[in-house]
């Protein structure tokens, strides 16, 4: 069935929604097309292609809920799929933090549908990868790779009239460039919504330039740097900082967003005066959902302003408890900088070091949000303002708050996978230990 | 600050239990068997020279709940076919939930005409080991207790009690969870094999936190359960699992509200912790921080797939290499480290009759007596380390996505002369007890990790003398495992596990086990990791 039009969507979810005896009862049909070719060696190693539809129930009477999913859709799956929704429900004890069901809501127009990504064959995945292939081929290096699109839908109806609808289109390609030796590697990764966008060719140049480039990494002692972090890099560390941007976590003292003696850092300056951060369905870069798997609308927010924390993410039931409007998580947040490239910053800096990109990043202290990782395919040495060798990889210990304390310079902002993101100039970055991994 | 047992909810009493739905009882073997019949013969007659099908029926129950209130329980379905084809030497996959015949004959063409196009990118063709045809077999994980029969009620009501147990022992808050999966699995192809099977597997597990508003510092504790390949019996305690020692572990049965009940006195203890002095340690670690150890310091790297560049682009390759282990000298350890991979080892993760491409599972040997012995392997690798066989290390998550090389169980053995925790510490002058898994962290080809722990003891002249904040240790593979001085005995060993070990593209998790004994490695480096943000 797969990627459904608002109109087959509804037609599903009306007749799922008249099979329900619950108080409230919500379901959601998403489905998706998804097509992908994997390299290595300069050579594909798996290649396939995958259609799936899933309907999901949430079925309640009073405050005890029951949730199933099916991916099947005759009438006997869908009244099974629905009274065991509600069977379940019965089952369940009263959650004193259930919130009613919605009612019909105003949303915005997604922009996250491309028709040409939508059309792409696999004769389309081929070409492309056939592209990247041959300019590591040529150049005597080795590539693995992925290519993947796809396109799909999500469809929500409740039972107080709620009904909200999207469909989105996405590729990604990324790929390692290794030389033959194994002394040297790099890497790119790139997401569009519109896959004419794609050059995986251009791309590969880049990940084999810093392949050859890396060769012959030499080690230097660990210890506070600068660094310049590309923007796959910064967004490896930023991506674990919104969570703590819960309200509820922060008002329970469990998050670096809580304050001794209870309070919050709400309105106060955690970061440099540089940091400004917000999220927006409507970027044009990076297009996301206009409503969330409640049915909440999403529209574009402020989450730091000039370093100052300027709101946090509210379920509606903390919102209901505090007496304020709920805030949804962001799902695709844009953080700002200036105009320079990852160049103008090497340009800027006397002693410091280039990460390409951070691997393996797990959170050692959710208090401090100290963060532990390793840097890969890429890192290099950088002395008055030019890259002077390659250096083996290193292990940090650094929190992303602290390291956006230090900030000293912003480059331009692209999109790094559901992130826009500038490369950054940090000082003091914490490197812990030297790592013999290429 | 503790909430006594009168305010857990009121949860009616019911007459029945969860009905017993289809979904539970497989779907019929002769219907499956003609389906992915349908699915064969369009694939050969499309030109594959060889096909499989899997017919997959997933089922999961999640119960999460935090302190008094249940924030969900979630039963989730899914079922559809994947088929996978091998044309002009290469591989061609195509998933489909829609099962009516035409639909699926279609589906098989569609992966051979993937197969065809992605031939061209083609560098080797792909090279079989040979299998022979099972013909219709069966296999099935050996539970007591179906989990998904037990009343909701029940697990609901455990874990309800588990928080309170954690809330009124001091903490502010508790998290408990409950997986359960099972998964009906159906396997055929152009060989001659018809393989069914049904698998369970299970994890409970909780995180219980305190606060200190006016220091504005929190501790959390983690339970030290392990996921397990078996049925709700895990949830039974039975004293004779039990290990005694500063805190209490588990074997073949878990006591969750023991767990609770510790997990919450740990986190007065915790909040006051001394901060480690950063430095050189003998680490004593227990089967439940230690088996992550292993698994991202042996397991991964020794995966073939890693080790000849296939997940350079995501996981990474390895310090392997075939030349390493074809030397027949490469030294991975002391003498005493002996690491096993088996995927017929009862009560684990990764225990299944035959993996998915219809291989018959076994046991091997990876390293032994500290050298390098084996890797791991699927269908199309085996030839690469010479083997006339695969290994049966292939995988897939769901019937939506491709099956490939993915970790056995890999396994630590015990030692051989009688040797419990308590004879491990007090033997050691100065170091560290570590106990649960916390961060874990390593390069991408598995020299560098980082690891900490649930809770971290430290151990002066053979003693414990107190709890220890902020302590990780870093290391180097090699270096770590040569550094293996004393091991556990048998009666000391146990299974820890990982219920979502992600690896390939599109990602896809495996479950899997490592059991161990309580182990110790000498002069290990420890630092600290606290920080302060303002």
């Amino acid at each position: 069935m797969a990627v459904l039009s608002k109109e087959a969507s509804q037609v599903i979810l009306n007749k799922a929604l008249q099979l329900s005896k619950a108080d409230e009862c919500e379901v959601t049909l998403s489905g998706s097309i998804e097509g992908n070719i994997r390299s290595a060696g300069n050579s594909v190693s798996t290649a396939g292609e995958k259609d799936k539809t899933t309907l999901s129930v949430s079925a309640t009477f009073g405050k005890k809920t029951g949730f199933t999913t099916t991916n099947e859709f005759n009438d006997t799956a869908l009244e099974r799929v629905m009274s065991r929704a509600e069977e379940l429900a019965k089952l369940s004890p009263e959650n004193p933090e259930y919130m009613p069901l919605l009612g019909p809501q105003t949303y915005q127009e997604a922009i996250t549908f491309n028709p040409t990504t939508a059309a792409v064959s696999s004769a389309d995945r081929a070409e492309a990868v056939a592209k990247s292939i041959s300019i590591t081929k040529a150049a005597n290096l080795e590539a693995a790779g992925f290519l993947n699109n796809t396109t799909s839908f999500v469809a929500i109806q409740n039972s107080k009239g709620l009904f909200a609808y999207y469909k989105e289109t996405d590729v990604s390609f990324s790929v390692t460039v290794r030389n033959q030796e194994g002394t040297g590697s790099g890497h790119i990764s790139q997401s569009f919504h519109d896959f004419s966008r794609l050059d995986t060719a251009a791309q590969t140049k880049i990940a084999a330039h810093k392949a050859v480039s890396s060769a012959g990494a030499q080690a230097i002692e660990p210890g506070k740097y600068t660094v310049i972090l590309e923007p796959l890099a910064a967004s490896g560390l930023l991506r674990f900082l919104m969570n703590g941007f819960d309200a509820r976590n922060a008002d329970e003292g469990r998050s670096f967003m809580s304050k001794k003696g209870g309070s919050t850092r709400l309105g106060e300056q955690l970061f440099h005066e540089k940091v400004t951060i917000y999220s927006d369905p409507l970027h044009p870069e990076l297009p996301s959902p206009t409503w969330n798997n409640e049915g909440l609308p999403l529209d574009k927010n402020i989450w730091v302003k000039n370093g100052v924390v300027q709101s946090l993410s509210y379920s509606r039931y903390w919102a209901d408890k505090k007496g304020v409007k709920p805030k949804p998580a962001a799902t695709a947040i844009i953080m700002e900088g200036g105009e320079g490239s990852v160049e103008d910053l090497i340009k800027e800096t006397e002693k410091g070091v280039l990460v390409t990109r951070f691997w393996y990043t797990r959170m050692v202290d959710p208090q401090t949000l100290t963060l532990t990782g390793l840097t890969r395919d890429g890192t290099f040495y950088i002395e008055n303002g030019r890259i002077k060798f390659p250096i083996k990889n290193f292990r940090f210990n650094e929190s992303p708050i602290i390291m956006l304390n230090n900030l000293e310079m912003l480059g331009k902002p692209v999109r790094s996978g559901n992130m826009i993101i500038p490369p950054m100039k940090i000082r003091d970055f914490t490197f812990t230990s030297l790592s013999d991994a290429v | 600050m503790g909430i006594g047992a009168s305010l857990l909810p009121s949860i009616p009493l019911l007459g029945h239990e969860i009905p017993l739905e289809d979904a539970i009882v497989p779907v019929d073997i002769a219907v499956k068997k003609q389906l992915a019949d349908v699915a064969l013969n369009a694939a050969r007659t499309n030109g594959a020279s060889y096909a499989d099908v899997r017919i997959g029926r997933y089922l999961n129950q999640f119960i999460i709940t935090r302190e008094q209130n249940v924030e969900s329980i979630s039963n989730t379905e899914s079922f559809g076919m994947g088929i996978r084809v091998l044309v002009n030497g290469c591989w061609g996959f195509m998933a489909t939930d829609n099962l009516d015949k035409d639909n699926i004959a279609k589906a098989a063409a569609q992966a051979v005409a993937l197969a065809k196009v992605n031939s061209k990118l083609m560098a080797e063709p792909v090279q079989l080991a040979p299998q022979e045809g099972y013909g219709e077999v069966r296999w099935e994980t050996p539970i007591e207790v179906n989990g998904f029969e037990v009343p909701v009620k029940e697990k609901v009501d455990l874990l309800l009690a588990v928080n309170n147990e954690g809330v009124k022992g001091g903490a502010n808050y508790a998290n408990s969870s409950l997986f359960l999966i099972n998964e009906q699995k159906y396997f055929a192809s152009t060989e001659g094999s018809y393989i069914d099977q049904n698998i369970h597997r299970l994890w409970p597990t909780f995180t219980i936190t305190k606060t200190d508003s006016q220091s504005g510092r929190f501790e959390s504790r983690n339970a030290l359960s392990a996921p397990i390949g078996k049925g709700y019996e895990y949830l039974i305690p039975k004293e004779e699992e039990k290990v005694r020692g500063v805190v209490t572990t588990y074997k073949k049965r878990y006591d969750m509200l023991e767990d609770a009940r510790e997990a919450a006195a740990n986190l007065a203890e915790k909040l006051k912790a001394k901060p480690v002095a950063p430095g050189k340690y003998d680490l004593v670690l227990d089967p439940s921080q230690l088996f992550l150890t292993i698994h991202e310091s042996v397991g991964h790297p020794t995966e073939l797939d890693r080790v000849l560049g296939y997940e350079a682009n995501m996981a990474g390759t390895s310090f392997l290499t075939l030349e390493k282990l074809k030397s027949e000298n490469f030294n991975y350890g002391s003498p005493i480290v002996n690491l096993v991979a088996d995927k017929t080892q009862p009560d684990t993760l990764g225990a299944v009759g035959y993996d998915d491409e219809g291989v018959k599972c076994k046991q091997w040997d990876i390293v032994k007596g500290g050298t390098l012995v084996g890797l791991q392997a699927t269908r199309d690798q085996a030839h690469m380390l010479g083997l006339t066989e695969s290994q049966g290390c292939s995988y897939a998550q769901s019937w939506e996505d491709v099956q490939f090389q993915r970790m056995p169980n890999v396994s630590l053995q015990p030692g051989k002369v009688k040797m419990s925790a308590a004879d491990l510490i007090k033997d050691v002058e100065k170091g560290i007890y570590m106990l649960g898994r916390n961060t874990s962290s390593i390069d991408h080809q598995r020299y560098n990790f980082q690891f900490s722990s649930q809770l971290c003891y430290e151990i002066k002249n053979g003693k414990i003398v107190g709890m220890l904040s902020n302590a990780a240790y870093q290391s180097n593979t090699q270096e770590f495992w040569n550094s293996c001085a004393a091991l556990g005995d048998k009666d000391d060993y146990r299974l820890g596990g990982t219920f979502f070990d992600g690896k390939g593209e599109p990602g896809q998790s495996s479950a899997v086990s490592h059991g161990c004994p309580t182990t110790r490695f000498n002069g290990i480096n420890v630092i600290n990791t606290g920080r302060k943000i303002s």
